[in-house]
């Protein structure tokens, strides 16, 4: 595209993409034109979803439907558990778990015949219903997409689809009519908060790095996105990179900084070709570069990539990696706002905070403070997986519930499994019972029961998972990622971590749970950054609502969900036992005794609890708990 | 991937590398990263090779390579089996999948087989929790593995 040399030209070009985006919009309707789009998130495309739009594709030139017909790629629909997804256009079909074998039958049934393919449809689990159209469905009737407002709507390779649906148009309203005051003063008021974990009030944050002094200031979009189980970020960069663009060359134009940086993971290869892609565009039609849309301002972004550190989330350890060396985080104040990168005023923000922003100012900031709770306005966006039917990303405006979440969106629980916790926050957060599902989130009510918003995972466990295994993988990960530089994180999280392993190996005591809540609160209250005051939260939060879990193995020596090995109990059903001796044979330290076609035995002081026996069994005569 | 001859060439194409970057501190990690990908690893000589050119002492460097999780100082093998341990795996058994490669491979996570074939890791988080759990093996993802898939898998690279 050639160089868009003011706001007047934009606004032109929106106008003469308009009719690219003709099918897509939310009329529901007959026509004789079609568009199938085609997920490209990272979870569809492990599943082939290129090679199904490269045979959609072959099948309509085929048909010589190429006039009428077009196939593309989308960012992430969200709907992950089904992928990969087609959506065909205008008639809001929705077809899941599509292999690249069903593009004939896509084209033929539903293109040439007019008839939709039942068996991709997708059912609705509680109602064994098949749903035709994808607003029809439970798991988007109580969404509303903001951060995610163009995936599964645009093609993240096109800039002409993403001006075309507003793109570049708050950036070009900011710049032309808006101060530098003006533009905070319209974040501020429109409340929206870090979505990075934090809460920190935007706007605010904006404010801070506006009024420091300096001639060089910086703009730092967080997209180290290292919560396990957590992927927004990823979707959002794959889906809709030019509405970071497009926020953060505001964010520059509003503190005055005229360099951004875009601190990656290296891990996501797909987010970072198409953002480079997109920075390519964008540069080429001038909206980031040299006087953007014919004013005085000029920014430029580069691409910074981690390297695997979890601890570089946090915005000081970040800035070390920028400047090259080890990920540490060092005390605040000064916060970055003041002294950041290379010691200059710096922005740094996430890439679901940055996504809102366009958003926010194309509608105003008296329709963003209208979504939501009290306190926390507009939406969040979680990554809901684990035992749940839907896993996937699900944007809802905040003060939600948790049961409208878990069942409304989710699905429910897994083969009709019991719900047991729903665990928030990742490694920083906790665990919430089924007692408070219907606590209305936000930033404050979380942190009240324990748990935290953090970026945004949503881990849901049933009844086969144990809490305390669940505490020890949480703490397993903050001793690995802790960057070792203060005491309490580095040695109290790794005694914390120990005490956790003796309890699931049946060496706990009574007096080991009350050490370990001493323990916590201790690292919580001294350590030197984010991760190591939150890093007890998982045990603490397990501790106070699962008290009797943690008891009964301490007490009893048992673990009630039968995860933790050592403390299972092997036993052979006599009555079921054929005395094949195949479980004999196969014991490691042979404690299986009896004749053949009589029933065997177990020596429970020498078993170890391998479970060879278990799984080599053909008649399942031995049950484990 | 197994680079335990440390070519001439390999040094010549990450110092032309170098030449295109601003020699400072600030480069110091995309250095690492386009080292790792010509090497495979990042063993003693070639860290301090990248200290020689970028001016910055090898103990930084060192500093650096160890922190980071994604720089290894050991060689991979051909293969490079990683299983996701994010939450969304954990939860879904991704435990006993690496119990099982382990088992079967007879090495334990981190090590590689002895005739160089394949490395067992685990990974944080690739983001198809809608598969969990997940196995990647090189750039090819299984999702929703089971137990019985691993030696499939196994036998797919074995040739």
């Amino acid at each position: 595209m050639n160089k868009i040399k003011s706001f007047k030209e934009l606004m032109e070009k929106q106008a003469e993409f308009m009719p690219m985006m003709e099918l897509r919009k939310e009329m529901i309707g007959d026509s004789e034109y079609k568009e199938l789009l085609v997920c490209g998130g990272t979870g569809c495309m492990s599943s082939e979803s290129e090679k199904l739009l490269q045979n959609l594709k072959y099948e309509i030139e085929k048909n010589g439907l190429s006039d009428k017909v077009k196939a593309s790629i989308t960012g992430c629909f969200g709907f992950c558990e089904k992928g990969p997804i087609v959506k065909v256009f205008p008639e809001d079909v929705f077809y899941t778990e599509v292999t690249p074998d069903d593009a004939e039958e896509i084209i033929r049934r539903h293109i040439i015949d007019g008839k939709q393919v039942e068996r991709l449809l997708y059912e609705e689990p509680t109602l064994h219903k098949k749903v035709h159209t994808q607003h029809e469905m439970g798991f988007y009737k109580k969404q509303l997409r903001i951060a995610l407002r163009n995936c599964g709507l645009i093609n993240p390779e096109l800039i002409e689809e993403y001006i075309a649906n507003r793109g570049y148009e708050s950036l070009g309203r900011c710049l032309t009519e808006m101060s530098e005051t003006e533009v905070i003063d319209e974040l501020k008021l429109s409340g929206l908060r870090g979505r990075g974990g934090g809460g920190f009030p935007t706007g605010l944050k904006w404010q801070f790095a506006n009024k420091a002094f300096s001639y060089v200031k910086y703009v730092i979009c967080n997209a180290d996105e290292g919560d396990p189980g957590a992927f927004m970020d990823r979707s959002i960069l794959e889906g809709d990179p030019h509405s970071v663009i497009e926020a953060m060359t505001i964010n520059g134009y509003a503190i005055g900084a005229h360099t951004g940086f875009v601190y990656i993971r290296a891990e996501y290869p797909l987010a970072i070709k198409r953002l480079k892609t997109a920075l390519k565009q964008a540069e080429q039609a001038g909206f980031i570069g040299n006087n953007i849309l014919g004013t005085d301002f000029s920014f430029h972004i580069e691409i910074k990539y981690g390297a695997g550190a979890f601890v570089c989330g946090e915005e000081t350890a970040l800035i070390h990696s920028i400047e090259g060396g080890r990920g540490e985080p060092t005390t605040k104040p000064p916060f970055p706002a003041e002294s950041g990168l290379w010691g200059k005023p710096t922005s740094v923000n996430n890439v679901e905070t940055f996504a809102n922003i366009p958003a926010i100012f194309l509608n105003g900031a008296n329709w963003f403070n209208k979504i939501g709770s009290e306190t926390s306005k507009g939406t969040k966006v979680f990554a809901l997986a684990g035992k749940i039917n839907n896993v996937g990303l699900v944007e809802v405006p905040m003060g939600i519930t948790l049961r409208e979440i878990i069942y409304d969106i989710g699905g429910g629980i897994k083969d009709g499994k019991a719900f047991k916790a729903v665990q928030t926050g990742g490694p920083s957060g906790g665990c919430i019972t089924a007692d408070q599902l219907d606590v209305k989130i936000d930033y404050e009510s979380l942190a009240s029961i324990g748990s935290m918003m953090g970026s945004g995972g949503m881990i849901v466990i049933d009844e086969d998972n144990c809490i305390v295994d669940i505490a020890k993988f949480y703490l397993q990960f903050t001793v690995e990622e802790s960057c070792g530089k203060c005491t309490p994180c580095r040695v109290g999280n790794k005694r914390l971590f120990e005490m956790l392993t003796n309890i699931t190996e049946g060496k706990g005591t009574v007096e080991d749970l009350e050490k370990m809540e001493e323990l916590a609160e201790t690292i919580k209250i001294t350590s030197l950054c984010g991760l190591g005051q939150t890093a007890p939260n998982p045990v603490l939060s397990t501790m106070k609502y699962f008290n009797e879990e943690y008891l009964a193995h301490v007490v009893d020596h048992i673990c009630p969900a039968g995860v933790c090995q050592a403390l299972l109990r092997y036993e052979i059903s006599a009555d079921k036992c054929i005395g094949c001796t195949r479980c004999a044979k196969v014991c490691p330290v042979s404690c299986i005794s009896g004749k053949v076609k009589e029933a065997h035995e177990i020596d429970q002081n020498l078993c170890i609890k391998c479970g060879a026996c278990y799984d080599v069994c053909p008649v399942n005569a031995i049950t484990k708990g | 991937m197994q680079a335990t001859i440390l070519k001439k060439e390999s040094f010549d194409k990450l110092r032309d590398y170098i030449e295109t970057v601003e020699k400072n501190e600030t480069s110091l990690i995309q250095v690492l990263h386009e080292a790792q990908h010509i090497f495979g690893y990042l063993p003693k000589e070639v860290q301090l090779f990248v200290g020689e050119q970028l001016d910055i002492p090898a103990s930084k460097i060192y500093g650096v390579v160890s922190f980071y999780s994604f720089f290894t100082m050991e060689p991979k093998g051909k293969y490079v089996i990683n299983i996701c341990m994010g939450t969304a795996c954990f939860v879904r058994g991704a435990e006993a999948i690496v119990k099982q490669f382990e088992k079967t491979l007879n090495i334990k996570t981190g090590e590689t087989t002895g005739n160089g074939i394949f490395t067992i890791d685990c990974l944080r988080c690739v983001g198809a929790c809608g598969l969990a759990p997940v196995v990647m093996v090189n750039d090819d993802v299984y999702g929703k593995v089971t137990v019985e898939d691993i030696p499939k898998i196994i036998a797919k690279y074995s040739e």
